[in-house]
C-alpha cells in the first residue's frame, strides 16, 4: 500500500511541476487556429474557395489596398493614391523596400503583371468581374502605377482589396498553389495535406511585424472533434466555430471567450423566379409573409443570426431595415396565395446543400410554408450536385444558400443568374451605382436597390449568418467580424 | 504448392480486373461535373470546356477506361483535380497515417484477443469464461466512434494527457506520432479484439471436442498441453480469416475514427474526394483499396497453407 501511495505522490508531483513550468513560461508566440474546410490549394487568384482566403489573405499575400476588420479600405502595398477628376485614372504610389518571401523585390512591374494576369483572356481568376473596368495598367516608374478604367467604378479601391486581387511575383506565380510566395508578414512554411498548414513570421516584412512567431491552421471537419480539440487545448481558437449548438458549453468555461460577430453571408431562400407558381409576385409575397425568421434563426442556428429583409449586410452603413415590409402574417400570406390563383396551395421542391444552415433551415422553412398550403418536397444535394442542377441548369424551385461575398447585391442585375430575376429597373440602378463615386450618393442608390428586390420578393430573405468565434481568453487581436473572407492574424498576440 | 499458388494468383488478377471495371462504371454514373466543381459558380462555358479537354473528360468511354488501366499498370496515377499534386503522392502521404494505424490496431487487438480467447476456452463455463465473454459482448455492442469520444473526453479533455486528435507528422519524431496514434489505436482495436476473442474461443472449443484431442488426452497429455500443442494451431484458420477481414476494414473503413480524431488518413481522403468530385483520386484510391483487400485475402490464403499443410497440395479440405 505504501508503495502505491508513493507512486501516486510521484505522479501528482510530476504533473504539478509540469503545470507550474508551463505557467511561468513567457507569453506564447504561436497560435493553433482551427478551420473546418481545407483549402484545395493556396492561390487566391485562381480559385473560388473561401478557405483559400481564410488562410492566405493579409497573412501571406497582400494587395494594393487592404480591407481592415471594420470593412474599411486601407493602404496596402500602395501607400497612397490619387484619383483623377473624371474618376477614371488611379495613380498608386507603391511602398519602397518591399520584397517577396523568396527575396525578389516588389515593384511596379509586379503590379502590372498581377492585374494583367487577372484580367487576361486565359485568366482562371474566380472573380474576373472585379477587373473588368480596367482598361490599362502601366508602370510610370518602379514605384508608381497608373490604372486607367473604362468607366468610373466607385468600388474599385474596395475591389483591389479582395483576396483575388493580391499582388504576386511573375517568377513564382505559377507555383503559388502549393508554395505561395507573397509579401505579407507571414511566410508559408509547410502543408501537411488533410491536417495542417504552417506559417512562420516574415522577419523581413516591410511594415509592423507580426507578433506571432508561428501560426498553424489545423483542419478539423467534424464539429464534435472541434469541441474536444478546443476543450483539450489542442486548438487555441476557432475564428468561426462550426457548431452553434456547442457555444453554450464554451460560454460557461472560463478558459474561453465566445465572440459573436457578423459576416457578409446573406442566408436566403433562393427562388427560381421563372419556375411555375414562383413566376407570380403574389406567390413570392405570400412566401415572404409566411417565413417566421425568428423561428428559423432559433431552430436552425440556435439563436445566432440577424434577421434581414433584403440582400444586404446589416452592419453596413448603407443597410436599410426592410423586415417590416413583409411581416410574419399567415392570414395575409394565404390571402395572397388565393389571389394568385392557388387557394389550396401547390406542390414544389426545395433542394438543400450540405451546410447545417441549409439542411436544418430547410426543414423549418418547409414546415412554415406547409401552413399556407405550399407542400415542399425536401431534396438534399451535395455541393457538386447543387452547382450542377441548381446553379448551372436552374433545375429547382427553391433552395437555401448563404451568399458570402461582400457587397454582392450586384448579382441581382445578372439576368442569367440562378434566381432568374430580370428587372431592367434594377439593372439600371446598378449601372448608375458603378458610375457614382460619391459615398452618400452611392448609399442612396444602394438603398433603392435594397428596396426594389425586397418589394419584388426576389428571394425569401431570412438572416445574416453570424460568425461564432471561440478562442482562448488570453488571445487578443483576432477579428470579431468578417467583412472579407479572411483570418487576419497579423495583429494577434497572447497576453501573459 | 505450385498449383495452389498459380490458382490463387490467377484469381487475384481476374478479381482486380473486374474491380477496375466496376469502379469505372460506378464513377461514370455518378452525377456532377468535376470541371464545374473546380471552377466554381462564376465559370464560363468556354473555360469549362477547356478544362474538360485538359482533364481528358471529352474522350470516348472505352478510351478513357483502357488509358486508365494502362496508367495503373505503369504506376501513373495522374494529378489530383482539386489539390493539383500527383495522386500517388497524395495517397502515399495518407498511407503513412492509415497503414501504421491499422497495423498498430491489429497488433493490439491480436495481443488482447488471442490470450483472452484461450483463457476463456480453457476455463470453459467457469467464471473467467463468463467474464471474458461479457467483456467481448460489451466490446461488440459499443460503437467505436462513441468509444473514441469517451476516450478523448477522459484522456484529452479531463486529464489533458494526450492530444484530442490530429497527426503530428513523421518528421516530428516517433514519440509525438505514437502519442497521436494512441487513442485511435485503442478505439479501433478494442471492438475488433472483442470479436476476435469470441472467434478464438469458439474455434478452440470446437477443436477441443475433436477425436484427436480425446486421443491425445487418453495418451496422458494434460488438458492445457492438448490445448497449446494440438488445438491452438488447428483453431487458427477461422481466426486468421477474421484477422484478414479486420485488417482490410481497418485500412479503408476507419473514416469515422479519422473524423473523430481528425487524422489525415485514407478514409477522409476518399470521402473528401467524392464530395469534391475529384474523380481521379476516387477511382485510383478505390482500386488501390480493392487491390489491398484482394492481396490481403491472397495472403490469408497463403497463411492457410502454412497453418494447414494439407492445403499445399492444392486440394480443398
Amino acid at each position: 500500500m505504501s508503495k502505491m501511495k508513493f507512486i501516486v505522490t510521484l505522479i501528482v508531483l510530476t504533473l504539478g511541476i509540469a503545470i507550474n513550468a508551463s505557467s511561468v513560461m513567457a507569453a506564447k508566440d504561436s497560435l493553433n487556429l482551427g478551420m473546418v474546410l481545407e483549402p484545395p490549394h493556396l492561390d487566391p487568384t485562381a480559385g473560388a474557395a473561401a478557405a483559400i482566403d481564410e488562410v492566405v489573405y493579409a497573412n501571406i499575400f497582400e494587395g494594393l489596398t487592404r480591407i481592415d476588420k471594420n470593412g474599411v479600405v486601407k493602404p496596402g502595398l500602395a501607400s497612397s493614391w490619387t484619383v483623377s477628376e473624371d474618376q477614371k485614372t488611379y495613380t498608386f504610389n507603391l511602398r519602397k523596400g518591399v520584397s517577396f518571401h523568396d527575396g525578389a523585390s516588389f515593384d511596379a512591374d509586379d503590379v502590372v503583371f498581377s492585374l494583367n494576369r487577372a484580367r487576361a483572356k486565359d485568366s482562371v481568376n474566380a472573380q474576373k468581374a472585379l477587373f473588368k473596368p480596367i482598361q490599362s495598367v502601366t508602370a510610370e516608374d518602379p514605384h508608381t502605377v497608373v490604372v486607367t478604367l473604362s468607366q468610373p467604378t466607385g468600388s474599385f479601391l474596395f475591389n483591389m482589396g479582395w483576396g483575388d486581387a493580391v499582388i504576386v511575383d511573375k517568377a513564382s506565380a505559377e507555383k503559388n498553389k502549393s508554395n505561395p510566395i507573397g509579401t505579407g508578414p507571414f511566410k508559408f512554411s509547410k502543408w501537411v495535406r488533410g491536417d495542417r498548414i504552417v506559417m512562420v513570421r516574415n522577419d523581413a516584412y516591410w511594415g509592423t511585424p507580426a507578433k506571432l512567431k508561428t501560426a498553424t491552421i489545423k483542419i478539423i471537419p467534424d464539429p464534435a472533434a472541434a469541441v474536444s480539440a478546443m476543450m483539450a487545448g489542442d486548438i487555441d481558437a476557432f475564428a468561426n466555430f462550426p457548431a452553434p449548438e456547442s457555444l453554450a458549453q464554451f460560454k460557461s468555461d472560463p478558459r474561453f471567450k465566445v465572440v459573436i460577430g457578423t459576416t457578409e453571408g446573406e442566408t436566403i431562400l433562393s427562388t427560381n423566379n421563372q419556375s411555375g407558381p414562383f413566376k407570380k409576385l403574389k406567390v413570392r409575397q405570400a412566401i415572404a409573409h409566411a417565413l417566421d425568421r425568428k423561428a428559423i434563426i432559433d431552430g436552425a442556428m440556435f439563436g445566432y443570426g440577424t434577421p434581414i429583409g433584403t440582400h444586404f449586410a446589416p452592419h453596413h452603413p448603407a443597410y436599410i431595415d426592410l423586415i417590416a415590409t413583409h411581416p410574419y402574417n399567415l392570414a395575409k400570406a394565404k390571402q395572397l396565395l388565393a389571389e394568385a390563383g392557388y387557394p389550396d396551395g401547390f406542390k414544389a421542391t426545395i433542394k438543400l446543400p450540405p451546410p447545417s444552415y441549409a439542411r436544418r433551415g430547410g426543414e423549418i422553412v418547409a414546415s412554415q410554408l406547409r401552413k399556407i398550403g405550399i407542400d415542399l418536397e425536401i431534396i438534399p444535394v451535395e455541393w457538386a450536385q447543387w452547382l450542377d442542377q441548381v446553379f448551372k441548369k436552374r433545375d429547382y424551385d427553391l433552395t437555401i444558400v448563404s451568399h458570402t461575398e461582400p457587397m454582392d447585391i450586384g448579382i441581382y442585375a445578372r439576368k442569367d443568374y440562378y434566381f432568374a430575376y430580370d428587372s431592367p429597373k434594377f439593372q439600371a440602378l446598378m449601372k448608375k451605382l458603378d458610375a457614382t463615386v460619391d459615398t452618400k450618393a452611392r448609399y442612396k442608390i444602394l438603398g433603392d436597390a435594397q428596396r426594389l428586390i425586397s418589394a419584388d420578393c426576389v428571394n425569401g430573405f431570412m438572416f445574416q449568418l453570424a460568425k461564432h468565434g471561440v478562442w482562448n481568453k488570453n488571445i487578443r487581436g483576432l477579428w470579431e467580424n468578417s467583412p472579407v473572407q479572411a483570418n487576419d492574424l497579423t495583429q494577434v498576440y497572447w497576453i501573459n | 504448392m505450385r498449383i495452389f499458388l498459380a490458382k490463387r494468383v490467377f484469381t487475384l488478377i481476374l478479381t482486380l480486373l473486374v474491380a477496375t471495371l466496376v469502379v469505372f462504371v460506378v464513377l461514370e454514373i455518378l452525377p456532377g461535373d468535376p470541371a464545374s466543381v473546380m471552377l466554381g459558380i462564376n465559370a464560363e462555358t468556354e473555360t469549362l470546356n477547356a478544362l474538360r479537354e485538359e482533364l481528358g473528360l471529352n474522350r470516348p468511354v472505352w478510351v478513357r477506361y483502357t488509358h486508365w488501366v494502362a496508367d495503373l499498370i505503369t504506376g501513373n496515377l495522374g494529378i489530383s483535380y482539386t489539390y493539383d499534386v500527383p495522386v500517388s503522392e497524395l495517397i502515399l502521404s495518407r498511407l503513412t497515417v492509415s497503414f501504421p494505424l491499422a497495423l498498430l490496431a491489429m497488433t493490439l487487438s491480436t495481443l488482447i484477443a488471442i490470450p483472452l480467447g484461450i483463457l476463456a476456452a480453457s476455463n470453459h463455463n467457469k467464471p473467467m469464461d463468463f467474464l471474458v465473454m461479457s467483456f467481448s459482448q460489451i466490446g461488440i455492442a459499443i460503437p467505436n466512434f462513441w468509444f473514441a469520444m469517451l476516450l478523448t473526453l477522459l484522456f484529452s479533455v479531463t486529464l489533458r494527457l494526450l492530444p484530442a486528435g490530429g497527426f503530428a507528422g513523421w518528421d516530428a519524431g516517433i514519440g509525438p506520432v505514437l502519442k497521436s496514434f494512441l487513442l485511435p489505436t485503442i478505439a479501433l482495436a478494442l471492438p475488433q479484439a472483442a470479436i476476435l476473442a469470441r472467434v478464438t474461443r469458439s474455434a478452440l472449443l470446437e477443436v477441443l471436442q475433436e477425436d484427436f484431442i480425446r486421443t491425445a488426452r487418453a495418451k496422458g497429455i494434460t488438458n492445457q498441453g492438448a490445448l497449446w500443442k494440438h488445438a491452438l494451431r488447428n483453431a487458427l484458420i477461422p481466426v486468421v480469416t477474421i484477422m484478414g477481414l479486420q485488417f482490410s476494414f481497418l485500412l479503408a473503413g476507419t473514416i469515422i475514427i479519422e473524423n473523430v480524431f481528425y487524422l489525415p488518413g485514407i478514409g477522409r481522403l476518399i470521402f473528401q474526394a467524392i464530395s469534391q468530385r475529384d474523380l481521379i483520386v476516387v477511382k485510383n484510391l478505390v482500386i488501390l483499396l480493392a487491390g489491398a483487400v484482394i492481396v490481403i485475402n491472397f495472403m490469408v490464403d497463403l497463411l492457410y497453407a502454412v497453418i494447414d499443410p494439407r492445403l499445399r497440395g492444392g486440394q480443398d479440405v
